[in-house]
């Protein structure tokens, strides 16, 4: 089989492996025709391109003069007009140009030298042999044996297969610490329940969010959109030091006529026709409140998962998997909205856990 | 005076003295015609005569599609209580009346002059109470915190009409249009109107400090100075990436050309 995968097709190099000639060092290529160029043979062209390239470094020299003078001595805040860039900020305009300008010319020079002024003949570099010799090899095989043998490697079999035990114990922590990679207080729950539940609870009011607002039911108009987010959801923030549970509980409000309402998630877990749904993406997790008022659909714009949240947020279009999780609200003594309990199905996209 | 005596009875005088005259007939037009809008447009909202013009203005250019009684139909939908705001943003931005059937309708040369939207407007106020046209005092922004407003609009607005104000795509060909341009008038009237696909964002649940914040936040996009040049329709990565990857690698394609090529 290898013989005739080695067989060669042109004849050349195996007859001369077959009958043990030595293959020659390496191929002959066709010589190429050097011509010599104009600074080659005549020296005023040398001497004009060795000017060219000081000129070049020289220039570099002085943009970086340049730019330090223009950090300096330009105001910050003032721009000036470039045809096609619009206003720019010149002190920025002015340092990108010369700072660039310093280190392009200093490139360029270098090119301009090499391609004018240094030798452009074609020289060999020869490669070393990439196996070593037989002493080295034979060397290494032997201290490896005398290692095996000496520890004992080979015939202690006990010590061998707990060392192999212990390996392959050592990565359990790194297991155990990416399961734990979520930030956990002492006590909190398990990631996969973190994951799971929101800081929505029974009786939370809905504000809005960034004013944090309370919502009245009878303020919410027909086709209106209310971006919310529970009450306590500021100080939750501000004591966890992170936007963790702003990621999970943000929600929206919408309101449609009932006839609208052609299906909910559970039959009364509407106010009036004020419907809670997530805002988080069921597929990957992007916020999404892209709501068409006339349509009913809430879109997603990372990969165009479209929800119809008068039918239950049911996923009819994109790659989202489960239906927008519904929240199911009430109003409490004051009129104001309120959670009836948290999402009943985990909000955001998938994970192991979830199944 | 000699020169002018002289040259009376050029050819060419029957054609000038024509276009001056056509000239001022036109100029003395538009000035006396947009004399009586400005008048026209002080009359109260409700004043009756002005519904009565506003109510024929209605049955010659909408009623076929709005209905006669402007209870809607197959081709339009009802104008009862979408009040004068509605009509004052959809008429005076050119979107009604529509020019053709489609997913969205676009913004265009208005159709009606501001004396008659504000007659079609008073005709539809009539109709039932619906959000007013905003008053001069609610579009001032001029105290408003543009910071407040920066992140109400990213929380509230940047999902359609993205983070800075370019507009983006719905589904199934509509869109939001971009808010370069747009009048704090037209940002105001289209928060609490909810025109087309947009949901309403009325005064109780975004109220008008916020409204308000949330227009200087637009101005400020639409005016402040962009210290890198042209902006690149501000799309961020993807007109970006596209500029990069076409002039710098075209750059970088030269520069390798050059240092292979072989002097001479």
């Amino acid at each position: 089989m290898s013989e005739r995968l080695d067989a060669p097709t042109d004849g050349a190099g195996s007859t001369l492996a077959r009958t043990g000639e030595v293959p020659p060092e390496r191929l002959e290529v066709a010589a190429v025709t050097h011509s010599p160029r104009r600074a080659d043979i005549d020296p005023r062209a040398a001497r004009r391109a060795e000017r060219q390239v000081s000129i070049m470094f020289g220039l570099s020299a002085v943009l970086v003069v340049a730019f330090i003078a223009a950090y300096v001595a330009i105001d910050i805040s003032s721009t000036v007009f470039i045809p096609g860039l619009g206003d720019v900020g010149a002190m920025n305009l002015a340092l990108g140009l010369t700072f660039g300008g310093a280190i392009f010319l200093i490139g360029a020079g270098a090119v301009h030298w090499a391609k004018k002024l240094m030798p452009d003949v074609e020289i060999v570099a020869e490669r070393h042999e990439l196996g070593s010799d037989e002493a080295t090899t034979d060397a290494a095989l032997a201290a490896y044996k005398r290692g095996r043998d000496e520890s004992g490697f080979a015939q202690r079999r006990i010590v061998r297969r707990s060392l192999l035990g212990a390996l392959a114990f050592f990565p359990l922590p790194l297991v155990v610490l990416l399961r734990d990679l979520w930030t956990q207080a002492p006590g909190a729950p398990a990631p996969y329940v973190q994951l799971a539940n929101t800081i929505w609870e029974p009786g939370e009011r809905i504000v809005t969010d960034i004013t944090y607002q309370p919502v009245k039911a009878e303020d919410i108009p027909v086709g209106g959109l209310v971006n919310v987010v529970p009450e306590r959801l500021k100080e939750v923030e501000e004591a966890e030091g992170n936007l963790n549970a702003r990621a999970k509980s943000a929600a929206i409000l919408v309101r449609m006529t009932p006839e609208q309402i052609r299906s909910q998630q559970n039959p009364d877990w509407d106010y009036q026709g004020i419907l809670a749904f997530s805002k988080i993406c069921t597929h990957v997790g992007c916020p999404i409140s892209l709501y068409e008022q006339r349509t009913h659909h809430l879109l997603c714009p990372c990969h165009q998962s479209t929800f119809d949240l008068a039918d239950s947020g049911n996923v009819i279009f994109g790659p989202a998997a489960r239906r927008m999780p519904q929240l199911a609200i009430d109003v409490d003594a004051e009129g104001y909205l309120i959670a009836r309990g948290d999402f009943a199905e985990p909000v955001g996209p998938s994970f192991w856990e979830r199944g | 005076m000699n020169s002018l005596t002289a040259r009376r009875r050029h050819p060419a005088v029957a054609f000038v003295l024509l276009v001056l005259a056509l000239g001022l007939t036109g100029t003395v037009y538009a000035l006396v015609s947009s004399a009586s809008a400005a008048t026209a447009a002080a009359p109260a909202a409700g004043d009756q005569t002005q519904i009565d013009q506003g109510r024929q203005l209605y049955l010659e250019g909408c009623s076929s599609c709005h209905g006669l009684q402007a209870q809607g139909t197959g081709n339009g939908p009802t104008l009862i209580g979408i009040g004068a705001a509605a009509v004052d943003f959809q008429v005076r931005t050119g979107r009604m009346p529509l020019a053709q059937q489609g997913a969205q309708a676009p913004a265009k040369i208005p159709t009606y002059s501001a004396e008659e939207i504000n007659q079609l407007a008073a005709y539809i106020a009539s109709l039932a109470p619906g959000p007013a046209i905003p008053t001069a005092e609610q579009l001032d922004f001029a105290d408003a915190d543009v910071a407040l407003g920066g992140e109400l609009f990213r929380a509230n607005c940047s999902q359609c009409h993205q983070a800075a104000g370019q507009g983006g795509a719905l589904t199934r060909g509509k869109y939001a249009p971009t808010l370069m341009g747009a009048e704090p008038i037209d940002i105001y009237e289209a928060m609490i109107t909810g025109p087309q696909s947009m949901p309403v964002f009325n005064d109780k649940t975004l109220p008008p400090k916020d409204k308000q914040a949330i227009i200087s936040y637009i101005d400020h996009l639409q005016t402040a100075p962009q210290p890198g040049g042209n902006a690149l329709g501000s799309f961020g990565p993807v007109t970006e990436g596209l500029f990069l990857w076409t002039a710098g690698l075209a750059a970088l394609i030269i520069a390798a050309v050059w240092i292979g090529v072989k002097a001479k």
